[in-house]
């Protein structure tokens, strides 16, 4: 019975896996689609301000929307920009319905077995929370047993739930989360130290803040199929990351759309800079 | 059985049956599953009570409360479930009165996400039942309700006892596909973060994206052995109701 269930999986799998079987040799699939059809479809955040959002006429925008109409502009093909979440991003990517993403995702080794995600990160980000002031909270230990606001498919959710023994309710999407922390459902919500820094400086939250260090800096990945990583496809965003911090080009779209400049892409754009000046 | 389980993920990546081995996210699983449980059972009996009432008050005299019962069921059965169930959570559940938790910060609604679930699914199936119900009413021959007044019947007396019982016969079939729709739409109270079997396996398949196909495939058997037991029980009392000759 054993080996009869086993064999049949190993049978799904290797069927699953037929496609990607000729990642050796490099087939290139989805890059030329792209090319072919002279468009790219990319996958983005529309709830993430202000990495990707909806501005008032509906249009996707933020930092990420900036980069991947760089990425569609180098490639010479057009660009069609698809909304994903934190909980399907990665399914989409596999799935073909988009042919990459830059999505807010935190570069985790097991999501390195789903999609392929070509170094160096383009950005880094930690945990934190955002609290009402009036509970001044001073350290993580303060958070045990209570409950807190979160939100589906974010990974530090597990590893608040299991270090500091909080009690998670997570939400589909970040409006659903933080409209539960005003509603006082919850002491905190907890997310990405960037986003709640946006927030906080928006002036929609001025009763909040965010008061504890942030823990489990993790750098972001952008993702591509996970067979072309170290194709065409995966090395033409290394390049494109590369060059986005050699010339500072993040740095100057964190001025841009308002976010607290982070000393990762300094360093980065350091490391990486131009010994002819 | 777990080192089974064990070896599997190590052997085929995408097969990581982690509830089977690990004892956090197999709790996970437990717990939503007895959750998705307890909301269907809870909603299953409100929503026939509601049912029943709504289609004897259907039945009223009164032209008022006629109107009302329609005005409920038009609401409650042309307005999408998820909706219903976001509306409940996040827009009425600011108007209900709330107990100050022990920090005197956060407020505990009297009603939980949990409760809010309950009551938007049971009002929703709810709606439904009363048109069933209705439909199992109607097909009572009006000879026989008359044959109840000339014995001196009221009209309460002439539900509980005759139409009732005869109307239930009729009605079991279409009540049943109700109900098995029912116990698949608690999956939606995911929206509002009532944790149940659905909450857990999304949490546990974004926690381990090896563990998405695994987890999946454990969503469809669970629902099918859930639906399965409500349609066994199901036609269990339907044949036990048979009356010789009524009906077919």
């Amino acid at each position: 019975m054993k080996k009869t269930i086993k064999t049949t999986i190993y049978g799904m799998t290797i069927a699953g896996m037929a496609a990607s079987s000729a990642s050796a040799a490099c087939s290139n699939d989805v890059w030329n689609k792209v090319m072919e059809r002279g468009k790219i479809v990319i996958g983005v955040k529309a709830d993430y301000k202000p990495w990707g959002y909806r501005d008032d006429s509906g249009n996707l925008v933020g930092m990420e929307i900036d980069m991947a109409n760089d990425v569609a502009a180098k490639m010479g093909v057009d660009v069609e920009l698809v909304a994903v979440q934190s909980s399907n991003r990665m399914q989409f990517l596999e799935q073909g319905k988009i042919d990459m993403m830059i999505a807010t995702m935190s570069d985790r080794a097991d999501r390195r077995e789903i999609v392929g995600i070509p170094g160096p990160n383009y950005y880094t980000s930690g945990t934190n929370i955002m609290a009402p002031k009036a509970l001044g909270f001073k350290e993580w230990e303060d958070l045990r047993g209570k409950k807190v606001c979160g939100k589906q498919g974010a990974f530090y959710n597990q590893i608040t739930e299991e270090r500091y023994g909080v009690e998670i309710v997570a939400f589909t999407g970040n409006a659903e989360a933080k409209q539960a922390l005003r509603d006082r459902k919850c002491v905190a919500w907890v997310y990405d130290d960037s986003s709640i820094g946006s927030d906080l400086s928006s002036g929609n939250w001025d009763d909040f803040e965010m008061p504890l260090s942030s823990e489990d800096d993790n750098p972001w990945g952008l993702g591509v199929p996970l067979a072309e990583t170290s194709c065409v496809f995966g090395n033409f965003m290394s390049g494109m990351q590369y060059n986005w911090h050699r010339s500072g080009a993040l740095i100057d779209l964190e001025a841009k759309w308002g976010i607290k400049p982070t000393a990762y892409l300094q360093m980065q754009n350091e490391r990486n800079s131009d010994w002819i000046k | 059985m777990e080192d089974f389980f064990r070896e599997l993920a190590a052997d085929a990546p995408r097969w990581n049956f982690i509830w089977m081995y690990e004892d956090r996210q197999q709790a996970k699983i437990l717990s939503g599953l007895w959750m998705t449980i307890k909301l269907s059972v809870l909603c299953l009996i409100f929503s026939v009570v509601i049912g029943l009432i709504g289609a004897w008050m259907q039945g009223s005299r009164s032209a008022m409360v006629r109107a009302i019962v329609q005005g409920y069921i038009q609401f409650f059965r042309n307005t999408p479930p998820l909706v219903q169930l976001l509306f409940f959570y996040f827009a009425l559940g600011q108007f209900t009165p709330v107990v100050v938790g022990a920090d005197g910060w956060t407020v505990e609604p009297i009603i939980s996400n949990v409760g809010w679930a309950i009551i938007s699914l049971s009002l929703f199936a709810g709606a439904f039942n009363v048109e069933i119900f209705r439909s199992g009413i109607e097909a009572v021959p009006e000879s026989t309700v008359e044959a109840t007044e000339s014995l001196g019947f009221s009209r309460a007396q002439t539900y509980i006892y005759v139409v009732l019982p005869l109307a239930f016969r009729v009605c079991l079939p279409s009540l049943n596909n109700n109900l098995v729709n029912l116990v698949k739409t608690t999956t939606q109270a995911y929206a509002i973060a009532v944790p149940e079997l659905l909450y857990h396996s999304v949490t546990i398949w974004n926690d381990y994206p090896s563990a998405q196909y695994p987890t999946m495939l454990m969503l469809f058997v669970a629902y099918i052995v859930l639906v399965a037991i409500l349609v066994f029980g199901m036609s269990r009392w339907e044949k036990a109701m048979i009356i010789p000759g009524y009906g077919r």
